[in-house]
C-alpha cells in the first residue's frame, strides 16, 4: 500500500491522503503534467477519463471526460489555481454540461497537490482536497446517486430485453 | 433551471424513515459494484417490483435525474413534459412509492427531491472521497511504477 496516512475533518470539510512512491519527484510530477499519464489514473476503470484541455499554469483549465459503461460521458473541468513545478499544485475541481462548459450550477471542490522528495529518493504526495459546505458534498454525492441510478436503469432496460 | 438544491431539507420524520448507510457509485466510480444503490433500496421483493416499475419509464427515470440534482416543484416539472399536471403528478407518485424520491409540501407547492439518504453525513462523505483517492492512487503508483520501468530499460 503507498498510501502511508489519510486524515479527515469533517469540520473543516477537508480530506487529507498522503502516499509514498519509490520514484523519483520528477516522473511524480509528469503524472499530473502529461495528460497522457494523467487520464491513465484519475477514473476509475469504469470511467476511464479523456483529457481534452490542458494548461497547467495560473488560471489555465483542464478539460475532461469519462465514459461509462453505458457510453454516458460525464465531463468535468480543473481551473488551476496555483502551480509549482514539481512541487505544487492546487486546483479548483468541478462539472461541466455536455458541451463542456462548466455546470454554474453544481458545487466545485479544491484540491491541493503537494509533492516532497524524501531522503531516500522517493517521493510523498499529498493531496488536501475540501469541500466549499455540506450541501456541496451531498450534491456531488447526489451525482454519484444519479449514475448509480442510470446504471441500474441500464441494468433493467437489459433485464427487459432478455425477458421479452 | 434547477432550483437550488436542498436548501429545505427532509423533515426530521423523512431522515428517520431512511435506512441506514447507502455505498453509491459514483462519478469518481467509489463503490465498483454497479447497482449497489439500487440493491440498497431494494429491502423486500414488493419493494423491489416497485423500483423496477418506476424506473421502466422514460419520464419518471427523467424525473428522478432532475430530482437527484436539485429539488423541483411538481408544477416546474409538469411544464417539462408534453403531459398533464396530473400525469405528472402520479408520476412523482409512484417514484415516491418506490423511495426513489421525497415529496413535501411548502405552502401550496409540492417540492419533490431525489432521495439521497444517508449520504447526509459529512463524515461519511469523507469516507467515499477517501474511496476514491484512494483507488485513484493505487493507479497512480502502477502507471507510475510503468513510466519508470519503461525509462530504465
Amino acid at each position: 500500500m503507498t498510501v502511508t496516512s489519510v486524515r479527515k475533518d469533517p469540520r473543516a470539510l477537508t480530506m487529507t491522503i498522503t502516499a509514498e512512491f519509490d520514484s523519483p519527484i520528477g516522473p511524480v510530477w509528469q503524472m499530473w503534467e502529461n495528460p497522457r499519464l494523467l487520464e491513465k489514473w484519475w477514473g476509475p476503470p469504469t470511467y476511464p477519463a479523456t483529457v481534452v484541455d490542458h494548461d497547467l499554469t495560473p488560471g489555465g483549465r483542464v478539460t475532461y471526460f469519462m465514459t461509462g459503461p453505458e457510453g454516458d460521458q460525464p465531463r468535468g473541468w480543473w481551473r488551476v489555481i496555483a502551480v509549482e513545478a514539481p512541487h505544487r499544485l492546487e486546483f479548483e475541481d468541478g462539472f461541466a454540461d455536455e458541451a463542456g462548459n462548466p455546470d454554474l450550477e453544481m458545487p466545485t471542490m479544491t484540491t491541493r497537490v503537494t509533492l516532497t522528495e524524501q531522503i531516500d529518493g522517493g517521493t510523498r504526495m499529498a493531496i488536501e482536497a475540501t469541500f466549499p459546505s455540506v450541501e456541496a458534498m451531498e450534491r456531488l454525492a447526489a451525482m454519484g446517486m444519479e449514475e448509480g441510478i442510470r446504471l441500474a436503469v441500464g441494468q433493467i432496460d437489459d433485464l427487459l430485453r432478455a425477458a421479452a | 433551471m434547477e432550483d437550488s438544491a436542498f436548501s429545505a431539507g427532509p423533515s426530521e420524520g423523512d431522515r428517520a424513515k431512511r435506512d441506514g448507510p447507502t455505498q453509491t457509485r459514483t462519478r469518481f466510480g467509489i463503490a465498483e459494484q454497479p447497482g449497489l444503490i439500487y440493491n440498497h433500496m431494494v429491502v423486500d421483493s414488493d419493494q423491489a417490483d416497485r423500483v423496477f416499475r418506476a424506473l421502466a419509464d422514460a419520464t419518471r427515470r427523467d424525473i428522478v435525474r432532475r430530482a437527484m440534482r436539485g429539488e423541483h416543484s411538481v408544477s416546474a416539472l409538469a411544464g417539462q413534459y408534453p403531459m398533464s399536471f396530473a400525469a405528472v403528478q402520479k408520476h412523482v407518485a409512484v417514484l415516491e412509492r418506490a423511495h426513489l424520491v421525497i415529496k413535501q409540501r411548502r405552502g401550496r407547492e409540492q417540492l419533490v427531491h431525489g432521495n439521497i439518504d444517508a449520504i447526509r453525513d459529512a463524515q461519511h462523505l469523507l469516507d467515499e472521497f477517501e474511496e476514491v483517492w484512494r483507488s485513484r492512487i493505487d493507479r497512480f503508483g502502477e502507471v507510475l511504477a510503468e513510466v519508470n520501468e519503461g525509462a530504465t530499460t
